[in-house]
């Protein structure tokens, strides 16, 4: 088995797993959310087998290094991080539901990462300038991060998606979702762990480009873009802890930064150009 | 502090102020990842028109980080920031410090999580008691006689409540870093020849040749490979000489510089030449000598009577091999003419014994230099943040009150609590402490 297979296997587990918590939500069958968390733990452990073979199989090919130096390797960690951070969620707040919103991420990464032609699953050697054991803290930082704000984002749909709960009926579809109280708290919560993650992301970020360059900062349109989510994430923090934001607000603020993201780490490499292009490859 | 409030002062202790900052220090660094930054004035002329040419050049777009405008804002930023700080830490000092044992029962009675409960002892064995086990629980309490009962008290971690304040205060160390860097850091590079020696190099900004102080001699410069032809390493062989002395080796790769008196010498590109460096060793007598040959001309090695040159050569692949096709004499008998492949040694047999040969391409290796006082600040700032990030939000400034009293002969008590955050998680650790109480039995006590 290599790891190419498991990862794949993982891209279709995570959809199974998807399609059951969405359908648990939509069809209201409460019975089918055991199978849902055993299908998604499964998954984030056949994940955790393909990304540690891949691991070893670098190693078999000489060119030893941890499994987070391309696009396909950050996408499938990227997976594993929301898919990790998601069960932990379920377990601390006893709801299914928000793995309607928060699993779909995982599939989606996951089947970009195998599916898309720009990216490729092959292990290649690493060029000098990424031979540092900061990259690999800054790679895996960031992408806790990014993965936190991907939930943070789906608890937002969460809440928008629940206001329309006017409570008129009791078994209605919308009723299954946690109040929105407790949906606004996760979200916030989330937002915290993110942020820390994030910026210790670019911290790391900043500490390897000085180790290889001399610079810890130079305005590359990346590095620009990760203070621009950092300041979207930081104003929902201002105005929830000192102006009473939330609710409403505080989801449009966790999709807005879910897009900056996604912008800073898509939209960059293929629209803008800078120091990160490597990661075109 | 100033407390006569005026409404400049409260403008710039506004969080209103700190979102229009953060919205507007996110919009406008969008434009500098879009309109290419630092390029010649020829480009944007060319790429955007003679107007929007002359505008970026007004708003000094160009170099839009450190245009004035956007310097503004950081300032202004900063000013918030401080003024802010200064506005709320009188209050947030106030709460780490306060005498929480002159708190109003009054106040107790109306705080969640609370209690209270009834004791069938008297009143000196019920403090002794509680007092006995909130110690055994972790909340060593203080206590005061007051109205008429005993007020216990405890705490924990109050100063987490300037968390936040690390984290606002790193912003302003990473700043200051940042400025020492821009006022006392330098930043250049120079290109330098193998077996070469500089005492300078070029600064990036005015391109003027800026000394060093000491002098650097580059040894060697070596490129390797992988199987598919990607670099995978770039290794600079240097020495640091003062005042004739070696002070200092080091081999430097990408990640991996060399520090000395301030400077650090980063590995940042290279350059191969059409020369080449070739070894003749005479393997009698041990003698050997190295010589940089450039194709099609000749060499001389006097002392040893030895003649050489390349006449033919293989350029290097994309994996760096390359072959040179040597000339040799060394007067006795007819002249050698062999292929020598780079790197590797070659034994020429002669009439009076053998030569050996080595050859490697001549590089030269690009060195970037940085001089930053203001990393340490920078690093310090940082690591401040993510101890004060972690700090304001993951822990909470805890505090537990048991009031003591006497109420028609029959013994009172009232337990209560507060944490400024993470209110869930404070009333399980409220509810266990709680439950010790009323799991003790001396005290026997009842929920009234
Ligand atoms: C990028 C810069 C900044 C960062 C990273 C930052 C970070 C934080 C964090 C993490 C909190 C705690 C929020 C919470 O506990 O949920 C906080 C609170 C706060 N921040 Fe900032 N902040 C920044 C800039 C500013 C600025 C410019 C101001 C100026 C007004 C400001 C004013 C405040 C205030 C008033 C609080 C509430 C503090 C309290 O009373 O506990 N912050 N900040």
């Amino acid at each position: 088995m290599d790891s190419s297979k498991l990862l794949g296997i993982t891209t279709f587990i995570y959809m199974f797993s998807s399609v059951i918590y969405l359908g648990m939500f939509i069809f209201r069958v409460k019975k089918i959310g055991l199978l849902a968390t055993v299908v998604t733990i499964i998954g984030l452990l056949v994940n955790t087998a393909g990304i540690g073979m891949r691991w070893l199989e670098s190693y078999q090919m000489g060119i030893g290094h941890a499994p987070l130096s391309n696009m396909y390797e950050s996408l499938v960690f990227f997976a594993w991080s929301i898919v990790l951070l998601y069960i932990i969620i379920e377990f601390v707040y006893k709801n299914k539901i928000i793995g309607a919103f928060a699993v779909p991420f995982a599939f989606a990464s996951m089947a970009y990462a195998s599916l898309s032609p720009e990216f490729s699953d092959r292990i290649n050697p690493l060029v000098p300038a990424l031979q540092s054991n900061w990259l690999i803290a800054h790679v895996f930082t960031c992408f806790i991060g990014y993965a936190a704000f991907a939930v943070a984002c789906g608890t937002g749909i969460m809440y928008l998606v629940k206001l329309r709960d006017k409570g008129e009926s009791p078994d209605g579809l919308l009723s299954t979702l946690p109040p929105l109280k407790v949906i606004d708290d996760i979200t916030h919560k989330i937002i915290l762990f993110g942020f820390i993650w994030l910026s210790a992301g670019i911290i790391s970020g900043a500490v390897w480009a000085n180790s290889a360059w001399g610079t810890y900062w130079s305005w590359d349109p990346k590095e620009t873009w990760s203070l621009i989510t950092w300041f979207i994430y930081a104003s929902a923090l201002h105005a929830r802890f000192t102006r009473g934001w939330g609710g409403k607000r505080i989801a449009w603020i966790s999709i807005i930064g879910f897009l900056a993201v996604i912008f800073t780490y898509y939209g960059v490499n293929f629209l803008l150009s800078g120091l990160h292009s490597y990661g075109a490859s | 502090m100033k407390k006569n409030k005026n409404t400049f002062w409260e403008f710039f202790a506004s969080v209103k102020l700190a979102l229009f900052c953060f919205f507007t220090l996110a919009i406008a660094s969008i434009v500098g990842t879009i309109i290419p930054q630092n390029e010649a004035p020829s480009f944007y002329l060319q790429k955007y028109g003679v107007k929007a040419a002359e505008v970026f050049r007004l708003l000094n777009i160009p170099d839009m980080y450190n245009s004035w405008w956007f310097v503004s804002l950081l300032s202004l930023f900063s000013i918030n920031l401080i003024v802010c700080s200064i506005d709320r830490l009188p209050t947030v000092w106030k709460m780490v410090t306060m005498d929480n044992l002159a708190t109003k029962v009054g106040r107790l009675e109306k705080m969640t999580p609370r209690q209270q409960f009834g004791s069938p002892k008297p009143m000196q064995e019920v403090v002794a008691e509680v007092e006995q086990t909130l110690s055994d629980a972790g909340w060593k309490p203080s206590r005061r006689e007051r109205d008429g009962g005993t007020l216990l008290f405890s705490q924990k971690t109050p100063w987490v409540r300037f968390g936040v304040y690390i984290v606002h205060l790193s912003i302003l160390v990473i700043f200051a870093g940042a400025i020492i860097g821009t006022l006392f850091g330098a930043k250049g590079s120079i290109m330098v020849r193998e077996k070469s020696i500089v005492p300078y190099y070029y600064d990036r900004g005015s391109q003027m040749q800026v000394p060093l102080g000491f002098d650097l001699r580059v040894n060697d410069f070596s490129l390797t490979y992988y199987d598919t032809g990607a670099p995978k390493e770039f290794r600079s062989d240097l020495t640091v000489i003062e005042n004739g002395q070696e002070v200092l080796n080091k081999s430097i790769v990408v990640n991996d510089p060399l520090n000395y008196k301030g400077f650090t010498f980063y590995q940042s590109s290279y350059q191969a030449y059409d020369e080449y460096w070739i070894t003749v060793q005479n393997q009698n007598s041990g003698e050997r000598k190295t010589f940089l040959a450039r194709p099609g001309t000749e060499i001389k090695w006097r002392e040893a009577g030895v003649t050489l040159g390349i006449v033919n050569l293989m350029q290097p692949d994309r994996w760096g091999r390359y072959r040179l096709k040597i000339w040799f004499s060394d007067g006795k008998g007819e002249p050698s003419v062999f292929w020598l492949d780079g790197e590797t040694l070659v034994s020429v047999e002669r009439l009076d014994g053998a030569f050996a040969f080595k050859s490697e391409q001549l590089f030269a290796t690009g060195l970037q230099i940085a001089k930053d006082p203001g990393v340490w600040p920078v690093y310090i700032g940082c690591t401040m943040m993510l101890l004060g990030l972690i700090i304001a939000f993951f822990l909470s400034h805890k505090r537990v009150w048991v009031y003591i009293y006497d109420e028609e002969n029959k013994t009172k008590l009232l337990v209560a609590g507060s944490a400024n955050k993470n209110k869930v998680g404070f009333e399980s650790m409220y509810d266990t402490l709680v439950e010790k109480l009323e799991e003790n039995e001396t005290l026997q006590l009842s929920k009234v």
